[in-house]
């Protein structure tokens, strides 16, 4: 016999109430970065030229700015993720750990907010 | 009433680390250090967008001795991360998990992240 309800069977999110999304959001994340981080390794290993006129030009360039754009929402989303592991591993007080977590969030998305204005402001300027 | 001294089950600090246990929490060690690696990624995309002036203070700043040093402690954690992310992904198939195999493939993780960080700076140089 099982005490679970009808919905929370169906909904199948169990006692943390959002079932194996994180970790699926993780993999799916992961699978991403392991492509985009390579592509990015192999062009700042290649570019021989750092300068600014280089670097906008590069970035300019839509298939690398759409790559970039990729890259660096994925990776402030698998950043998260992580993150919020280690502070939910670490930090123990509540309200320290819900702070803490906040903030994370706030950085995050803030980060990816600057990375994806910048790519577009050079990429749309070029 | 006090806690602090009744005696604990064995833990972590009892047992000599085998290496899936040094490379597993190296793998979070790495990641938390690519997500502060992240915020300069971030800087470099903003400053470059900024113009001129803002991306010469940037890179003035990956000019010195420290932001070097970081920028290699940060490659190395990159392939390390990949490569051992990439084997995790496997281990999530439900592979290679026996003690040989998870022995075995934590080398190859190694002398992956050092061959890839060693191909990295020879083909940046």
């Amino acid at each position: 016999m099982s005490l679970r309800t009808p919905l929370g069977k169906v909904l199948g999110l169990g006692t943390a109430k959002d079932g194996t999304s994180h970790w699926w959001g993780q993999r799916v994340s992961a699978i991403a970065l392991l492509f985009l981080g390579i592509w990015f390794a192999w062009y700042l290993a290649i570019s021989p030229d750092f300068s600014h006129a280089a670097v906008v030009a590069a970035i300019g360039r839509p298939l690398n700015a759409v790559l970039l754009l990729l890259l660096t929402v994925t990776l402030g989303y698998h950043s998260y993720l992580g993150i919020q592991v280690v502070i939910e591993d670490y930090v123990h007080a509540p309200g320290l750990k819900l702070l803490t977590l906040l903030f994370s969030r706030f950085v995050h998305v803030a980060l990816v907010a600057a990375a994806v204005f910048a790519v577009l402001k050079i990429g749309l300027n070029a | 009433m006090s806690n602090y001294d009744r005696p604990l089950s064995p833990h972590i600090s009892v047992y000599r680390w085998p290496i899936t246990m040094a490379l597993s929490i190296l793998h979070r060690i790495t990641g938390v250090a690519l997500s502060f690696g992240f915020v300069v990624l971030v800087a470099w995309l903003f400053d470059a967008a900024s113009g001129p002036d803002a991306y010469a203070v940037f890179m003035s700043v990956m000019d010195t001795v420290i932001a070097k040093l970081l920028l290699v402690a940060w490659s190395f954690a990159f392939f390390y991360h990949l490569s051992n992310g990439a084997r995790h992904l496997l281990w999530d198939t439900g592979r290679g998990l026996e003690k040989r195999q998870a022995n075995l493939s934590s080398w190859l993780v190694l002398v992956a992240t050092i061959v890839l960080t060693a191909v990295f700076w020879w083909a940046a140089s």
